[in-house]
Order: C-alpha cells, then sequence, then structure tokens
C-alpha cells in the first residue's frame, strides 16, 4: 500500500503545477457564453500547443499518452488552479476517445486533429424527451437512403449544441430488433438546416443545455462509428471515459468549495460568535470534509484497482452518487450558514459572496439526475456489484 | 501510488480470515458471551502462536514489526469474525509500552505481552472525569487513587496501564494491593467492561515516557478500532445481501425490489467509505506521521457512524427474524454500537477535524 506519488509522477505534478502557473489565462469573462466559449478556445490551443489537449489519449493520436494517475494528477491540479475548461471538453474527454476505439483510419485522420485544437466544437445526442435513464428506448429514427441515412427525431439535455460542428448521434436504424441491438452511432454533421437547435432554460434562469431537433437531417454512411447496430456498444464506451475521468477534477473542485464555505463559515456571525465556531456549523463541516476524503480515498481505490484490470468497474458509480450528495449537502449548508440573507439571489446589493451559493444550490439540483441519476446508480451497484437480482 | 493490499498484505488478510472463521463460529462466539468470564482462553493462544499479539509491536522486544496497515487489516477481520477476544486492548497496551517504556520496562513487561504471556489493558477513563480522550483526572504520585471506568477486558488482563492528570502511564498489576476489579454490564456480550478502583495503590513502574508520546498510540488504537467497525459492517452487508437474494415475499426475492436494494446499496457505501477512511489513516500512520491526527479522526468519525448503522440497515433488510435473539445481526449491532463511543465518538472525532479543517489544515492530499 502507497499512497505517495512515484518520483515521476512527482515530477509530472511539479511540471503540471508550474505550467498551468505560468499559462493560467485569468478567470473566464462574465459576460455572455459565447465570451465564454472564445476564451475557452483560445486555452484550449493554448494546452493542446503545449501537449495538454488530450492528454489520455495516445500518442500516435495527438495525445500525450498519459497514464492513468497522470490523469488524475492532471485534472486535480487545473481544478485546484481553477483552471478553465477546455472548450470542446466533450470531444475531448468522449468523442476522441471513441473514434480511437472504434473508428475507422479515415474516421481516425478526419476527426481527431480538430477536436485536439478546438477548431471543431462537440455534443452528444443521446438522451431523448422519453428517454431519460431508460436510454436504449430511444426513438430517433435513421432511414438508409443510398449511401447516406436520414435522421428524424429530438434529442434534449445537448451541452454546447449552439457551438457544435459534430454531434455524436445514436438513432434507431431497426425497429424490429431488441432494443439494444437495433441501434447505431453517427457523426452528425449539426451545420444543416435540417438540424435546429433551442436553448433548455434550467432551474438556474440559463440555458446551459439544449433541445435539438432533427427534421430528415442527412449523415453519410462513412460516419457511422463502430459498424451499423453496435451504438449501444459504442455509447457505453463513451460513458465509462465520462465517469472515469470526471472523479478527480470533482473531487479538487469539491475541495476547492469547501474552502470557499470555511471561508464564508468564519465571515458570519452565528450565536454570538460567528459560524466557524457554532458547534453545529462545526460538525457539518466537518462531516463534508470527512466524506470529501473518503471519496478521495475511494478513487484512489477505484484507480489502483483499474491499473490492474484495464476496465474500469461498476464502482465507479459510488463515486458519482457521492459526488452528488456533498455538493448538494455542501451547497445547502452555505445557505443555512448565511440564515435569512440566503433569499438574496445574484444581482442583489445585499446578496452573500454575490449570490453565488444560490447559483450553486440550484445547480447542484442536477447532479443526482445528470451523468446517470444517483437512484440509476443504486441499482446498478446493487445488480452489479452486490449481485441482487433484477425487478425488471 | 498503489492503493490496495501488496501480496503479504493479502495473505494475512486471508490468513486471518480463515483462521478466525473457523474459530468463531457463531455457537462459540454465543458461548463465550454467555461465560462468567467472557474470555476465550484457547483461542487466545491460538492468537499468540500465530503472532498476533505483537503484529505491530517493535521485533526487538518479541514482536512481528509489522505497521499499523497490517494492525488494520487484522482488524477489520476480527471485527467480520466478530471476534470476543482481548486483542485490541492487548495490543494499545502493547504500543503504549513500545512508546513510553524504558528498555527495562520493555524487557520485563513488552517482551511476554508481545509472546502473549501476559495481557494488558490501559486504565484511561476516570469514574469522576469528563470521559474525552487523552484528558485524565487521577492525580500522579508515589500511590495511585481514584476510580478508572469503562476499562476493556479488565478480567482477563494481568496487568493495567492507568493514566494519570499529567499524561503519564503507571504500570499496576492486578493482584496487587489496593486494587478492586468488578465488571460493567455493557450493551456488547462480545467485550466485556470493567472498572477499577485504586486505593493508594503503589505502581510496579511507571512509564519514562510523556503525554504526548501517547498520542500516535491513541491515534492507531482509532484507526485499528474503525477498522474492527468496517469489519462488522462488512459482514452485515453480506448477511444482508444473501438474505436479499434468498428470501421471497410477494412472490419474488426482496432484493429485486428497489426498497431493499438500495438500502443495500448504501450499506455498501458506507463500508467502502469506511474501509478507505481506515486504509487512508493506517498508511498515515506508517508512511507520514505528520497528517495521522486528521486521517485517525477521519476514519473514527466515520467508522463509528457505519459500524452500528449497517448492522442496523441489516436488521430492516432481515425483517422480523433480525430482531430475534437468535439471529446474529443484534451482536454486530451492539458491537458496532459500543464501538462508536469507545476511543472518541463521531461528534468527538468530527469537532477534530473540523479544528484542523477550519484553521485551514488540508486533508494529506498526494496528487
Amino acid at each position: 500500500m502507497d499512497l505517495t506519488l512515484s518520483p515521476s509522477e512527482g515530477e509530472f505534478r511539479d511540471e503540471v503545477r508550474s505550467w498551468l502557473q505560468e499559462n493560467h489565462p485569468g478567470p473566464e469573462p462574465e459576460a455572455g457564453l459565447d465570451e465564454v466559449m472564445s476564451f475557452r478556445r483560445d486555452w484550449q490551443l493554448k494546452l493542446h500547443e503545449a501537449g495538454w489537449a488530450g492528454i489520455s489519449w495516445p500518442k500516435e493520436y495527438g495525445g500525450r499518452g498519459a497514464t492513468m494517475i497522470e490523469q488524475a494528477i492532471f485534472a486535480a491540479e487545473a481544478t485546484r488552479q481553477e483552471a478553465p475548461a477546455p472548450a470542446n471538453v466533450l470531444g475531448l474527454a468522449m468523442g476522441g476517445p471513441v473514434v480511437i476505439a472504434h473508428g475507422s483510419d479515415e474516421q481516425k485522420a478526419r476527426y481527431l486533429e480538430p477536436i485536439l485544437t478546438g477548431e471543431e466544437i462537440w455534443c452528444q445526442g443521446f438522451s431523448e424527451p422519453e428517454s431519460g435513464s431508460d436510454l436504449a428506448s430511444l426513438k430517433t429514427r435513421a432511414v438508409k437512403d443510398g449511401d447516406e441515412w436520414v435522421v428524424t427525431g429530438q434529442k434534449v439535455w445537448t451541452t454546447f449544441a449552439q457551438y457544435a460542428k459534430w454531434c455524436m448521434l445514436v438513432a434507431r436504424t431497426d425497429p424490429d430488433a431488441p432494443k439494444h441491438q437495433g441501434l447505431t452511432y453517427f457523426l452528425m454533421d449539426m451545420e444543416q438546416d435540417a438540424v435546429q437547435t433551442r436553448p433548455l432554460v434550467q432551474i438556474t434562469g440559463e440555458g446551459e443545455f439544449n433541445e435539438v431537433f432533427f427534421e430528415e437531417a442527412r449523415v453519410p454512411d462513412a460516419n457511422v462509428v463502430g459498424g451499423v447496430g453496435n451504438g449501444w456498444a459504442v455509447a457505453i464506451t463513451t460513458l465509462m471515459n465520462e465517469r472515469a475521468g470526471l472523479a478527480f477534477g470533482a473531487i479538487s473542485q469539491i475541495q476547492n468549495s469547501l474552502g470557499r464555505l470555511s471561508k464564508l463559515a468564519r465571515e458570519t456571525p452565528s450565536n454570538g460568535g460567528t459560524a466557524a465556531e457554532d458547534p453545529y456549523f462545526r460538525q457539518r463541516i466537518a462531516q463534508l470534509h470527512i466524506e470529501v476524503e473518503t471519496m478521495r480515498l475511494n478513487a484512489y481505490r477505484g484507480l489502483t484497482k483499474t491499473m490492474q484490470s484495464g476496465i474500469p468497474g461498476p464502482e465507479g458509480s459510488l463515486g458519482k452518487w457521492q459526488w452528488a450528495d456533498i455538493n448538494q449537502d455542501l451547497t445547502e449548508l452555505a445557505l443555512e450558514i448565511e440564515g435569512a440573507y440566503s433569499m438574496l439571489a445574484r444581482g442583489s446589493e445585499h446578496a452573500v459572496a454575490g449570490g453565488a451559493w444560490q447559483y450553486g444550490f440550484l445547480r447542484s439540483r442536477a447532479n443526482s439526475i445528470e451523468g446517470g441519476t444517483t437512484d440509476i446508480l443504486k441499482n446498478i451497484i446493487a445488480e452489479r456489484v452486490l449481485g441482487l437480482p433484477r425487478l425488471r | 501510488m498503489y492503493f490496495d493490499l501488496n501480496d503479504e498484505q493479502q495473505a494475512i488478510k486471508s490468513t486471518a480470515h480463515d483462521f478466525l472463521g473457523a474459530r468463531f463460529k457463531s455457537e462459540r462466539i454465543r458461548e463465550i458471551a454467555a461465560s462468567e468470564s467472557g474470555f476465550d482462553e484457547a483461542g487466545w493462544t491460538e492468537m499468540a502462536e500465530l503472532g498476533w499479539a505483537g503484529l505491530a509491536l517493535p521485533e526487538e522486544w518479541g514482536g512481528q514489526g509489522l505497521g499499523a496497515v497490517e494492525l488494520a487489516i487484522l482488524f477489520e477481520e476480527m471485527g467480520y469474525a466478530l471476534a470476543p477476544s482481548p486483542l485490541l486492548s492487548n495490543t494499545i497496551a502493547g504500543l503504549a509500552l513500545a512508546a513510553g517504556g524504558s528498555d527495562e520496562q520493555k524487557e520485563r513487561w513488552l517482551r511476554p505481552l508481545a509472546e502473549g504471556s501476559l495481557r494488558g489493558t490501559p486504565a484511561l477513563i476516570d469514574a469522576d472525569g469528563p470521559a474525552e480522550p487523552m484528558k485524565f483526572s487521577m492525580e500522579p504520585g508515589d500511590v495511585l487513587t481514584g476510580t478508572k471506568t469503562l476499562v476493556l477486558d479488565a478480567g482477563s488482563a494481568d496487568f493495567f496501564l492507568v493514566a494519570t492528570a499529567d499524561g503519564g502511564r503507571h504500570l499496576v498489576e492486578k493482584g496487587a494491593e489496593g486494587v478492586t476489579v468488578t465488571a460493567e454490564e455493557s450493551i456488547d456480550p462480545t467485550r466485556r467492561l470493567f472498572s477499577v478502583r485504586f486505593e493508594g495503590v503503589r505502581p510496579e513502574a511507571t512509564l519514562t515516557g510523556n503525554g504526548e508520546d501517547y498520542h500516535p498510540v491513541f491515534h492507531r488504537a482509532c484507526v485499528a478500532l474503525a477498522a474492527e467497525s468496517t469489519g462488522l459492517a462488512q459482514r452485515a452487508l453480506e448477511m444482508s445481501v444473501e438474505y436479499a437474494k434468498d428470501r421471497q415475499q410477494f412472490g419474488r426475492p426482496i432484493g429485486a425490489y428497489q426498497a431493499v436494494s438500495h438500502r443495500c446499496a448504501q450499506m455498501l457505501l458506507e463500508t467502502e467509505n469506511s474501509r478507505s477512511a481506515v486504509y487512508g489513516a493506517a498508511w498515515a500512520a506508517d508512511a507520514e506521521p505528520e497528517s495521522l491526527p486528521l486521517a485517525a479522526s477521519t476514519a473514527k468519525a466515520y467508522a463509528s457512524d457505519a459500524g452500528w448503522r449497517v448492522p442496523d440497515a441489516a436488521i430492516q433488510v432481515h425483517g422480523g427474524i433480525g430482531f430475534t435473539w437468535e439471529h446474529d445481526l443484534h451482536f454486530f449491532l451492539k458491537r458496532g454500537r459500543a464501538n462508536a463511543a469507545m476511543f472518541g465518538d463521531a461528534k468527538w472525532h468530527r469537532e477534530q477535524v473540523a479544528e484542523a479543517v477550519l484553521a485551514g489544515e488540508t486533508a494529506p492530499a498526494s496528487a
């Protein structure tokens, strides 16, 4: 058992740390999403030029071939320094790995480089209004027409669809096959009139996600990834990649939030002293630290296991579940510390911390829904880790 | 970076698992729990032969020279097996002797303790004191007077390490003049608690160490106990999963119902978190001692809760049968609940964490 970094891992961390310190572009613009995206495109190009974009990708495809522990170190360090996200986060974390794993040589030659540079943004077309947790029930149809497919249907919760060139689209190509077998994974060109996107306004008031409508949109047969009818298996690869890549950045992000929470507690009056002196808040804050620490250590145990076996196990579901719980508890506690002032939101003169915690409280409601609901994760754990029988 | 057991540690785990599973079948645990002394002499002898009495004690004094990680592995299995044994109290007494004893004192007391021929137990909590870790009210001096309570395994111990207000430790033999041992009724029938009255007792020895020397001992004890609670949770989880697969109601195994399966998932989450916190703290004890206090409090706070809540949830999964004396689950609940209150409860340890983090100290971060 050894929780220390090896000398080469330590060197890697130092290299990441100092590169980020020297090249950090400062905070993201507070203006609209267009400005943010342009800022993130510049940042991604800088990352790419220094070899920090797609670090998990094999070197032959323009990546760094980083080990899993190096990926963890990079994610933790970038989040710790509050570096911006790259513009093409979905292309880097999911699109590229899928093309590398399942794509043809022609597809690799065509798609990978513009993902790394951020020249082409990717989005993910999986969820539909009637297919959320039961993803395999999706209804968007693709019908063969010569050497093209004609796609009709609707996708939802599509992040960055308005900026995307390519959509990782899963559509039903064989309506008669069992639901997991009739699906195909396409790379859909978003720049056509038959594809329309509309922002989906969420409870925070923002339109972070989109609805995407396909009205006989066209996709060439050459844009099928992994073969017709194999869409489910290909899609699962992207979801696994999403989960494995997220954990360590997420932990650092919570550690940052906890630091801000402690500061809030030290600055907020409570019970004749500060909230940081109030035994009730001390217990709650300590419990959050304890939970984050167990999550961090679990992630390292999971990483060790994955490095031995080569495949991320279903145990990763525990971390995603715990992350959602912690993030929600943390923002709830912040509002409790603020007391009556917690009623005031962004834009209000007397809002505490500019209303950041009010926003965080609302945004974190999605944490137990996005990327696999906590309820579904519990099913996965019950069935695949504990071996309990399925009801369905 | 390799956060898992290595081959030798895996071997310790499977030896402990197999031995304890064979020795402590339910009937045997019940026999020991119901016996007058609550002490299993034959079991102790076998554990001593396996080298467990001195597992984490220096080789120089007859121990195995292993670390807190190995200790955590062993105690996790002790909890899993629900083993009734003075191994925990004896281990702590050994660690205290190793930390604060002179060479002469170690030769006389630590060596036989590590071999298993003498058993010691710490006598810490003053009956008239605050019952908080590392706070003692008994006056130091040539003779000791006062009552220590919640003393583990005093009935089967040969000597006590008595803590005094200055943080010192004094070695008193059980047979010494002025010592009276009275059994208390613990909620946990698998570990006996006692009060020990000292009436002008002259100690055999006063250890040369000072109060601070025993802090790492306390933190290691917390980790070992947290490991034991993790083992209790693991066993209760496994019993529940087996039962939920087997038990049929409304024409299906109850584990197919999400009300039951999600409860089991929660039990797994708490058990795995507890184990991670324990391994992290055990590793810190061996490799990064400056982060041990925070890591030990993290582990003990978490495992204090999980160690009884998981068995509690197990009783719910089992329904009526889980509430019977005949089923073993109540022993796990009771042991877990007693462990939760021992060596600082979750609230006390959370306060230690709050003190550290609100002052700006961070968790031991490797990346």
